[in-house]
């Protein structure tokens, strides 16, 4: 009885995506032009929803159980690195929104390879560009399901197969069916429960903790260095700092965030969703954040850290709020997955086989393989899931890192740079990936460092001189993009 | 057509800006108030000192800046116009 309070809130909420899927679906309402509906909503997001995908979409688990576990056994020093991110998403939307979303109404684009096929007109730079994502996009969403399949174990105590196909079916199904609109229209909702959850628990525990200033001296009583910003020592300043290109500028680059603002509907909605946005993530970073370093007062000595949070919530949280809780950070997990499928999709469909496979194939048929490349391509990551293979753990130690490395500077200085061409893209692209690669399995850091810093600098100087290497493109061409 | 760009250029300018003051106010109330002994803390709604101005505060404060300068140097533009509606003909080159 008590198992089904639990989760009839879940289901409920399934049910919902999965309507919301039929409703948007691009074969339902017999759409003319598939490919733009598909994957990229016939640009029709308002601001509350490209604020909310933007968000929801980078905000995966490890917002919502690895950070918040963190923040338990380091104090608020961590909660301080946490808020790096908060002017993150208007610095993404303020520098990239408008200029992608003119330049690809121009040349009629949809994904973040359009831009860079059209910009640099190298095939190398699609093919590069390509397999990143798909290597990468990868394994993220491989861990994420995992995590997703894991925290359901805890909360619930069924079986963590059982987690997976649930969780397996509602993604891969409300994707597959309802393509880039739901994915957003979802994402915005998963936001909003992502909200809710994060107050519900702050709430609770506060009252359990006898307020802030009772649970701040309990902790000060425990260890004092859990309330400085250093932590004691812990979080050294290079390291803090560094985070700001890893989770601040580097996020420039970042293929899932970009992609979004080719699909908002007009320049109000960029403007609102840069505020929402903005208030949205401080809200909800510095709360889940807060949450783990209020679990050091309320259950000291849990060995743990990614096991905090849902431990807080059983604790905590009656049946019925349970079940809203596990919406929380499944919710994270399922509006990353499910934005990172359907641009998978998208790069296979759109950027590989109509590019060089079949250039003359008709919309009916086009739909079919789309639904098709999406359906197998989330099948694959639900098996992968089971068990993981190595090269799985393996390339989603470089994900976040390696994805800016390959993209920051050829997207950001393509919009802004008119001198930039193919060679510096090229040459930026390969050598960033190389160190940034090299330099993590070496372990190499400089001053303590992230390697992501000395990774993006390079990239910036070798991009420059391979620009310079070769005459910049012919005014006209780039008159597409800087007038 | 040359002036969007100059607007555009100038939006992105001032959203680097807010970046860098959100910076220097969350570096400033962090180590400034933060890097000294833990007992001399102050607390403000049960947080210390430094936390509350830094990440609290911060955050409100940002956002707010945010806003106002979106209302008063961001310009609206018209999308529409760029729209090609060419279908997929236009991928074909």
């Amino acid at each position: 009885m008590e198992k089904i309070k639990l989760i009839l809130p879940l289901l409920v909420y399934l049910g919902i995506t999965l309507y919301i899927a039929y409703y948007n679906s691009p074969r339902r309402k017999k759409s003319k032009n598939f490919t733009n509906e598909y994957f990229i909503g016939n640009r029709s997001m308002g601001g509350f929803v490209l604020a909310m995908t933007v968000i929801a979409t980078y905000t995966g688990a490890s917002s919502f159980l690895g950070g918040p576990g963190v923040a338990y056994k380091l104090g608020l020093g961590w909660v301080l690195l946490a808020s790096i991110q908060i002017p993150t998403a208007f610095l993404t939307l303020g520098i990239l929104g408008k200029k992608l979303a003119i330049i690809s109404r121009k040349i009629d684009g949809i994904t973040i390879n359009d831009f860079l096929r059209a910009r640099y007109q190298n095939k190398w730079v699609v093919i590069m560009s390509s397999t990143a994502i798909l290597l990468f996009f990868m394994a993220y969403m491989v861990v994420q399901v995992i995590g997703g399949a894991r925290l359901f174990e805890v909360l619930t105590g069924l079986d963590y197969t059982v987690g997976l196909v649930i969780f397996g079916f509602a993604i891969i199904f409300y994707t597959v069916f309802g393509g880039f609109k739901t994915v957003a229209i979802t994402d915005a909702i998963q936001g909003v429960i992502m909200l809710i959850t994060s107050i519900i628990l702050f709430w609770v525990l506060k009252e359990a903790g006898g307020g802030m200033r009772n649970i701040m001296k309990t902790i000060y009583e425990i260890d004092p260095n859990l309330l400085t910003p250093s932590s004691g020592g812990a979080i050294t300043k290079p390291f803090i700092m560094s985070f700001w290109v890893l989770v601040g500028v580097g996020l420039l680059g970042l293929p899932q965030t970009t992609i979004r603002c080719m699909g908002f509907k007009d320049s109000r909605s960029l403007h609102r969703a840069m505020v929402i946005g903005t208030f949205v993530v401080g809200f909800l970073m510095i709360m889940m954040h807060l949450i783990g370093v209020m679990g050091i007062a309320i259950i000291p000595n849990e060995q743990l850290g990614d096991k905090v949070i849902p431990i807080l919530a059983i604790r905590n949280l009656s049946p019925v709020l349970l079940g809203v809780f596990i919406g929380g950070p499944l919710a994270a997990i399922m509006s990353t997955v499910d934005s990172l499928l359907i641009q998978t999709s998208s790069t296979i469909v759109k950027d590989i086989y109509i590019n060089y496979i079949a250039v003359d194939i008709d919309e009916k048929k086009l739909s079919r393989i789309s639904l098709w490349t999406t359906l197998i391509m989330g099948v694959m990551v639900f098996a992968l899931a089971f068990h993981p293979p190595e090269f799985i753990v393996w390339l989603n130690l470089f994900a976040l890192g390696g994805l800016e490395a390959v993209f920051m500077w050829p997207i950001l200085l393509g919009l802004y740079w008119k001198k930039a061409n193919s060679t510096g893209a090229l040459l930026s692209m390969g050598i960033s990936l190389l160190v940034y690669v090299t330099m993590t399995l070496l372990k190499i850091k400089f001053f303590g460092m992230h390697q992501i810093v000395p990774t993006i600098v390079v990239g910036g100087i070798v991009f420059v001189i391979g620009s310079y290497l070769k005459k910049p493109s012919s005014e006209e061409h780039l008159a597409i993009f800087f007038e | 057509m040359k002036k969007i760009n100059k607007q555009l250029k100038k939006e992105a300018i001032i959203t680097v800006v807010l970046y860098l003051i959100y910076f220097v106010w969350w570096y400033s109330f962090a180590y400034g108030l933060g890097d000294v002994d833990p007992k001399d803390y102050k607390y403000i709604l049960g947080l210390p000192e430094w936390f509350f101005y830094s990440c609290v505060l911060g955050f409100l404060m940002i956002t707010t800046l945010l806003w106002v300068s979106i209302k008063l140097f961001f310009k609206e533009v018209d999308l529409k116009i760029y729209e090609k509606n060419a279908g997929r003909e236009e991928w074909k080159k």
